[in-house]
């Protein structure tokens, strides 16, 4: 890459010249870029700032000409109220976040470790197959996938939900793992093998004791995308709401007052942002893994 | 040495996965299409009667040969702006932070942190919250207010407003105008200035595809339905790209500045020595090599806003035409309107529509690895 832009004159010769104007520019920029980056922080902040000002409100308080003015005396009255309203659909989303991340994880491991470890003819071939699951819309299977749930009498329970993530989760938690495990130099396995170990105890004595951060990383991006599906939850299981599902339903009634409804969306962020919060590092390499080179 | 038995048990222990995949996703994918190529619908269904196959007679009523079916072609056309819009504000938002991060700035975790946590929420939790920012009596156009300036008309997502108006027949020949200007022209100077054959064909296939949609599709879209049918630029979708690249703009950040910490600060350091202001050693040396994430994160993107329906579900959209899109389209008319071979139809050209933009990029990204 050539720089077309150098200087007519030799640095060395311009440096006085310029020793005296680089701090002055160097304060400017410095102002502008933490400027811009607090504004920019403080938009980004502001559903959160209006989420708890509002959720902060007593019902009798909540006013929409008064969206803007702080709480005259803070009350947790509508956090109570959408507790009773989010109860059941944070219960669903819990039994089922836990066994579909839990068995997404595991199966995604074993398919990592084949199609990293035990290559074999056609492999590059089914890889690709596979991971397209991940980027189809799922209303191109959805009228099958009910029918189907209904023949196996899985349909509007919390079992057929968490098949449904179980599959369409295998896509990328076989990526996530497979782009980890390649990182494992294959002499480490050739090792194990002298020794006499197959197929489940290499995984068992060498692979699965540094699977840790895969594991991390794929049960958070998959903890995540359970709890803030909506698709699946709102076809496959009205019978038994996610908690998505029922605060859709409770903002889309009309009759639930603001500071309920913000308390409520508060709740249902709480879990995947305390995640976030506290395994950010991870989440990002999940999402990064998402665009595939990891 | 890993044996043959344990090569075997190998592909045995991923062959419950493949199974469940090749049914859940292939095999539902050719029923879907199956259906969408018949008239099923629900009373058929519940009077146990078989639907009979109509061929494309869906996909056309859809795309303008049925006056009646406006609400796909309104969604279609929402779809169109949708994607351009959000894909443009989430790189040119996200590049900014990142370079603005890439500053060695004090407090970068907490910035970092604050546009990336977006992306932990659901898109329901995203839409309820701004639904009510975007109230028209109060919330953002109320803002103006606190400070002494007049309140805000817009009515964001409720808005009736629309821009850059066409009518819907002559939607064939505005894609025949963009091949032009977009392949046509760039293919014609590739085959004059350095004879390129594969420029030829391209130029060919896409000479034949303008000719269909000039001589055949815009034509017989007339004699479908002879009154204008206006679409356009529905000003409301401004408001669901606004919640959209608020919650994904922090996607592409951590793409780009994973990109950015990935160029060598020597490189950098050599351009300034060679007298490089900071501004052109962006311009010239960082930004060429971010360009190949930035094709990724508009694949990743595009196919996220190809496929958006939680959002809109959960902004109302059922409710507003002006927001409506295919994925919300096809849901109603499944599961509400009890058609579902002309949601399976909507769910098939959402399939064709992602698969254009993810099939290339699956194969090139997956190539590349193969040859490394």
């Amino acid at each position: 890459m050539t720089t077309q832009t150098a200087p007519a004159i030799p640095p060395v010769v311009s440096a006085p010249r310029t020793r005296q104007a680089v701090p002055m520019q160097r304060r400017i920029s410095q102002v502008v870029i933490y400027g811009l980056l607090i504004v920019l922080a403080l938009v980004f902040l502001l559903p959160v700032f209006v989420v708890l000002l509002t959720s902060l409100k007593s019902t009798a308080e909540v006013d929409i000409s008064r969206m803007w003015a702080l709480p005259q005396q803070i009350s947790f009255e509508s956090f109570g109220l959408a507790l009773e309203e989010l109860s059941t659909g944070l219960g669903n989303s819990f039994a089922l976040v836990i066994p579909g991340t839990i068995i997404s994880a595991v199966l995604g491991s074993l398919n990592g470790y084949v199609l990293s470890k035990w290559k074999f003819p056609g492999a590059n071939i089914l890889f690709p197959l596979m991971l397209f699951g991940m980027f189809i819309p799922y209303q191109a299977i959805i009228i099958p996938l009910v029918l189907f749930l209904r023949d196996i009498d899985l349909f509007n329970t919390l079992p057929g939900l968490i098949l449904c993530h179980v599959v369409y989760g295998l896509p990328i938690t076989t990526l996530i793992f497979r782009n980890y495990y390649s990182e494992v130099p294959d002499e480490m396995l050739e090792a194990g093998g002298i020794d006499g170990a197959g197929f489940f105890g290499l995984y068992w004595h060498i692979v699965l004791p540094i699977s840790l951060p895969g594991f991390v990383v794929v049960a958070i991006w998959q903890f995540t995308q359970i709890w803030n599906e909506f698709l699946f939850s709102v076809t496959v299981a009205q019978g038994t709401p996610t908690v998505t599902v029922a605060l859709q339903n409770l903002s889309g009634s009309q009759i639930v007052q603001w500071n309920v409804q913000m308390a409520s969306a508060f709740l249902a962020a709480i879990p995947t942002l305390i995640v976030y919060v506290l395994l950010g590092r991870y989440f990002i390499r999940g999402l990064l893994a998402g665009s595939i080179k990891g | 040495m890993r044996g043959t038995r344990d090569r075997t048990i190998a592909i045995l222990m991923l062959a419950p996965s493949v199974v469940l995949l090749g049914i859940f996703v292939y095999v539902f994918i050719l029923s879907t299409a199956y259906t969408s190529l018949t008239n099923l619908d629900s009373m058929r269904q519940l009077g146990g009667i078989a639907p009979d196959f109509v061929g494309l007679k869906n996909y056309l009523d859809f795309f303008g040969f049925s006056p009646l079916d406006t609400r796909f072609r309104i969604g279609f056309v929402n779809t169109i702006f949708f994607t351009i819009l959000f894909i443009a504000v989430c790189l040119g938002l996200g590049l900014l932070l990142a370079v603005l991060l890439d500053q060695k700035i004090k407090g970068e975790a907490i910035f970092r942190t604050i546009f990336l946590f977006p992306m932990a929420l659901s898109f329901v939790v995203t839409g309820v919250v701004w639904r009510w920012l975007f109230n028209v009596n109060a919330g953002l156009n109320r803002l103006p207010t606190l400070i002494g300036l007049p309140q805000g008309t817009f009515e964001w997502h409720t808005s009736q407003q629309r821009i850059l108006e066409f009518s819907w027949q002559d939607f064939p020949t505005i894609i025949a105008v963009i091949i032009g200007l977009f392949v046509i022209l760039p293919a014609f100077y590739y085959v004059v200035q350095r004879r390129s054959r594969t420029a030829i064909y391209v130029l060919i296939v896409a000479m034949l595809i303008n000719g269909y949609l000039l001589f055949v599709a815009t034509p017989s879209l007339w004699t479908a339905n002879a009154r204008p049918e206006t679409h356009g630029f529905n000003l409301a979708i401004i408001a669901v790209v606004v919640a959209a690249a608020w919650q994904m703009s922090g996607y592409t950040m951590a793409m780009y500045l994973a990109g950015l910490r990935g160029v060598a600060e020597e490189l950098r350091e050599a351009a300034r020595v060679d007298g490089c202001s900071e501004l052109n050693v962006y311009r010239r040396i960082v930004l060429p090599l971010l360009a190949p994430i930035t094709l990724s994160a508009m694949i990743i993107l595009g196919h996220i806003s190809l496929k958006i329906f939680d959002l809109i579900y959960a902004m109302g959209g059922g409710d507003l035409l002006q927001i409506d899109v295919p994925g919300m389209f096809m849901y109603l008319e499944t599961y509400r309107g009890f058609q579902p071979a002309r949601g399976a139809a909507v769910a098939m050209i959402m399939l064709i529509l992602v698969a254009a933009v993810i099939v290339p990029y699956l194969y090139t990204n997956l190539k590349g690895e193969a040859k490394k």
